[in-house]
């Protein structure tokens, strides 16, 4: 096998040394009757070249997507990735390392998770973040969890207006975790309704952009929570131009990074972010990376604050995550240096600018028009004239990807389509979708 | 040691496109109570100051590619080259998740094929590829057991017993799941106390936790019977997969009576870790578990595969999408090169280092459990005199250009050293590195300074780790003034 350096002669010598006979041997400590009723793959040894050919043959069963012009979101956006991103996260001294147990060894890593925890408090306005947890739905999942340790009540509030995948792994934990989900309405604004604000919370679930990519108006939520927490989940390329959660007064801040130089991927690896306030630190789950100095007083970096981890703390620890998403934390971090404040800024602009010009164009032709009167950053909703799943059909097969309307619809929102534009659409492409629409009507 | 917001630069030149739509305006789009007054503080990198800070960076880094890395229980052993270009292939980088699944059959063909071959491998009934690492993967375990013994109207098993050399993440697993602990103590023998267990099974009892073989590097002789007694208890068998590089190819958890058991991908099937994640941790489960798995479910029908979200008795959705598609994707790759006699290989050689290493290395180290070791096998650093500690060991093998091992786990063994070689490294590695070892325990006699102030070649010397403790600095400090 071409991975193992070991030679025949190596192997004879090695048992020499342990005193067996055979490799056979070597395995005598598992029952005889298991290892009879073993049955292989019945998969032949490949080489690289008939390998590649095998995955490359299922890959011809997708879409060629430089055909197709995607309009999908849902949490996952369509960006280019400038090539420095994987050409840094491809360098093999970071990505064929351990979880960073050896500092000495490590400070690549760590100063660049220290380097993302200040970023993703930057976009924020939060005091503290953590390394990366799986993904944007679990990063929520664990911040409701949180939120029960810190407000030890058993009930949580979640707008209705979460991403619906969201809002199923939420339901999942909930319900291992004895926790009681209730259900805040939207308005026709698209924005949750403030008149229906449940109590005895521990915590109140906001999402903005939401589901339908309307921003929520957030001052003065926080008083009105009393002892309940604020959970936000966050877009970060939008917080190039949206006021952070901290400023409204959020406890925790969790997202989806994937936006932030990842690709698609049919849904990971993504980034989880998770960001709160100072005074949570201790219930916060997932690795920190904390600045220290070394023997000589120099400046360095490590894992700190692990008595909160399971390693220590085991039954009791704050959550069981042990590996999590540091790769693709290293991609957002170099994402967004790339970027810089300013460029970051430019960005959301730009995707506030065209998915706007798009909205308008839509919105101007006949039984169509705008879902919801609420500001919206880089995803809307539309109605539609007629049956929603023939005119998704029919986008699709003009090589248009939409989001399928019956997410929107079992969130109630009928005879509707959503659209997310990034900078990558051009006019063109923007123009012809239009054309499309019209064609149908 | 410098971040990127020590950089005082101001890049020039064009990083995004033009607009290209008549512009309306930020005052008009978002009103004023909604936008950010301050910009983020990230500084501004020209392209090339950006490649050479990171580049620094990977430099101060140790991976499995700079050489030998035997971390205990993490198995970190080579990432085929190949398997990174095939998950960049355009056809699988570019799938939305939310895309139509008919334009995504090539994805949803390799998951159901990569299901099939690890249900294979774990000997087991069906799979969910949802769980994004290995704790993950517990967690989902221990959701299906508690849905499993709700519906047999059995929600009083609420214990979960766990042998003392459990994982961490087992327990806290487990507790998060609503279970409490019962820990069963280990033998003299390294393994789960039979008498113990007995004494302990009753009708509350929901199931064990174990680690085949445990953390000890010791398979569980009497595994058949530990699941049995726990099944005839009325309990199911969860199995942490971290340490299947013991018997990869050669024994099937499914035979030995697991009920669920988690793969790591990012152990055993060689994904790159890539400094604490992503990672993958399937869960294979038995018949009896197979209608709570979660949804959505990848099933195949005359017109193709799809994402079926209707099975009613399901725990519910556990990941955002699918699974960490791009790591299970190099897995799958990585089993398509090896074939099952590579698989075979894999673990034959994993557990002959192990075996040469722990022979060679008991006599300067002392070895608690004297025995045939799988895939690791734990060594005490106590006993090398004048106060050194298995810290002080592990930060001189630093000196030398080794990973060191993993330190103080598991924690029955006092100054534990866990040594895991993968199947990767070859004789003569494993010789410098017991050489090194061999040196290391006489510097420990002869000059222990040594081994003290170790590392002195390393990018930084010992971390004071009760200040990061004591007083976090968790962001980069703008307000602090220049030294």
């Amino acid at each position: 096998m071409r991975y193992i350096a070991n030679t025949e002669a190596d192997r004879r010598a090695m048992l020499d040394v342990v005193g067996v006979s055979s490799l056979e041997e070597l395995f005598s400590d598992i029952p005889r009757q298991v290892r009879d009723r073993y049955q292989p793959i019945g998969l032949p040894e490949r080489s690289e070249l008939e390998t590649v050919r095998k995955v490359q043959k299922l890959a011809h069963f997708n879409a060629v997507w430089e055909q197709y012009t995607s309009f999908l979101g849902g949490g996952v956006y369509d960006h280019y990735i400038p090539r420095v991103v994987p050409y840094v996260t491809s360098r093999s001294e970071f990505s064929t390392a351990y979880t960073p147990y050896q500092p000495e060894m490590s400070q690549g890593t760590l100063t660049a998770m220290f380097e993302f925890q200040t970023l993703l408090c930057e976009l924020t306005g939060m005091d503290v973040a953590n390394s990366s947890m799986y993904d944007g739905a679990t990063a929520l999942a664990e911040a409701v969890f949180m939120a029960k340790r810190i407000a030890k009540t058993d009930k949580v509030a979640v707008c209705r207006s979460l991403y619906p995948h969201y809002r199923q792994v939420l339901d999942t934990y909930c319900q291992a975790g004895g926790i009681e989900v209730v259900e805040v309405p939207y308005d026709h604004a698209g924005r949750y309704n403030a008149d229906s604000l449940p109590t005895k919370i521990s915590a109140l679930v906001v999402q903005s952009p939401n589901t339908f990519g309307i921003i929520e108006e957030m001052n003065g939520l926080k008083e009105r929570l009393g002892a309940a927490l604020l959970i936000v989940a966050v877009n970060p390329i939008s917080l190039g131009l949206i006021a952070p959660p901290g400023k409204a007064g959020a406890d925790i801040v969790v997202g989806e990074g994937q936006p932030l130089g990842l690709s698609p991927s049919f849904g990971g690896p993504f980034l989880g972010l998770f960001a709160c306030r100072k005074q949570y630190l201790r219930s916060m789950p997932g690795r920190i990376i904390g600045r220290t100095v070394d023997a000589q007083g120099e400046i360095a970096y490590t894992m700190t604050s692990q008595t909160r981890e399971q390693h220590i703390r085991r039954g009791r620890a704050t959550s069981n995550i042990c590996t999590n998403s540091t790769l693709c934390a290293l991609a957002a971090a170099v994402y967004l240096a790339g970027l810089g404040g300013h460029g970051l800024q430019e960005l959301a602009l730009l995707n506030l600018e065209k998915a706007h010009y798009l909205a308008e164009r839509i919105g101007s032709l006949p039984g169509y028009s705008l879902a919801f009167s609420g500001p919206f950053f880089n995803e809307f909703v539309i109605s539609v004239p007629g049956d929603p799943q023939s005119v998704y059909r029919q986008l699709a097969h003009d090589k248009i990807l939409v989001n399928n309307p019956s997410s929107l619809s079992e969130l109630g929102v009928e005879q509707a389509l959503s659209f997310a534009v990034t900078e990558q659409r051009t006019k063109e492409e923007l123009d012809s979708l239009v054309n499309v629409l019209r064609d149908m009507t | 040691m410098k971040t990127i917001f020590d950089a005082k630069g101001k890049r020039e030149g064009k990083v995004l496109p033009a607009l290209d739509v008549p512009q309306q305006g930020l005052e008009k789009l978002i009103p004023h109570s909604l936008r950010r007054s301050r910009r983020p503080r990230i500084p501004v990198l020209s392209e090339p100051e950006l490649v050479r800070h990171y580049t620094r960076l990977s430099k101060l880094n140790y991976g499995v590619d700079d050489g030998l890395y035997p971390l205990g229980s993490c198995t970190m052993k080579y990432n085929p080259k190949v398997n990174e270009d095939l998950a960049q292939l355009p056809a699988f980088a570019g799938a939305h998740p939310l895309a139509d699944e008919r334009l995504v059959q090539g994805s949803l063909a390799l998951l159901h094929e990569a299901s099939r071959y690890l249900c294979n491998i774990a000997g087991l009934s069906d799979i969910t590829l949802q769980p994004a690492a290995g704790a993950h993967g517990e967690l989902t375990g221990m959701f299906l057991f508690n849905r499993y013994f709700k519906e047999r109207g059995e929600s009083k098993r609420k214990r979960m017993l766990l042998p003392d050399s459990a994982h961490g993440t087992n327990p806290a697993s487990a507790t998060i799941s609503g279970f409490s602990i019962t820990q069963i103590p280990s033998g003299e023998d390294g393994m789960v106390d039979l008498v113990a267990l007995r004494e302990t099974l009753d009708e509350t009892v929901a199931g064990i936790m174990l680690t085949v073989p445990n953390t000890l590097g010791i398979f569980e002789e009497r595994i058949l019977e530990i699941t049995q007694m726990v099944h005839a208890a009325g309990g199911l068998c969860y199995f942490d997969g971290a340490n299947l590089n013991a018997f990869l190819g050669q024994a099937r958890p499914g035979d030995m009576g697991a009920d669920a058991f988690h793969f790591n991908l990012h152990k055993t099937l060689s994904t790159p870790h890539g400094g604490g994640g992503p990672g993958s941790g399937p869960v294979a489960v038995s018949q009896c578990l197979v209608d709570f798995l979660p949804v959505p479910r990848i099933t195949r029908d005359k017109k193709g595969y799809h994402l079926d979200r209707n099975f009613p008795r399901s725990i519910g959705r556990m990941h955002s999408f699918y699974g960490n598609f791009g790591v299970i994707l190099r897995a799958y790759a990585y089993i398509l090169l090896l074939g099952d006699d590579g698989l075979h290989a894999v673990s034959d050689n994993a557990v002959l280092n192990a075996n040469y290493l722990q022979e060679r290395l008991k006599k300067t180290y002392r070895l608690p459990y004297d025995r045939l070791c799988k895939h690791e096998f734990v060594l005490s650093g106590e006993q090398l005199g004048q106060g050194i500690t298995t810290f002080d060991i592990a930060k001189r093998l630093i000196d030398y250009g080794f990973y060191p091992p993993t330190v103080y786990f598991p924690l029955i063994v006092r100054e534990a050293l866990m040594i895991e070689p993968t199947e990767c490294e070859g004789k003569e590695t494993l010789d410098r590195f017991i050489g090194v070892m061999e040196k290391i325990a006489l510097e420990a006699k002869e000059n222990p300074e040594l081994l003290r102030t170790a590392p002195q070649h390393a990018p930084v010397q010992r971390l004071d780790q009760t200040r990061a403790a004591r007083h976090p600095i968790l962001t980069y400090p703008f307000d602090e003034l220049p030294e």
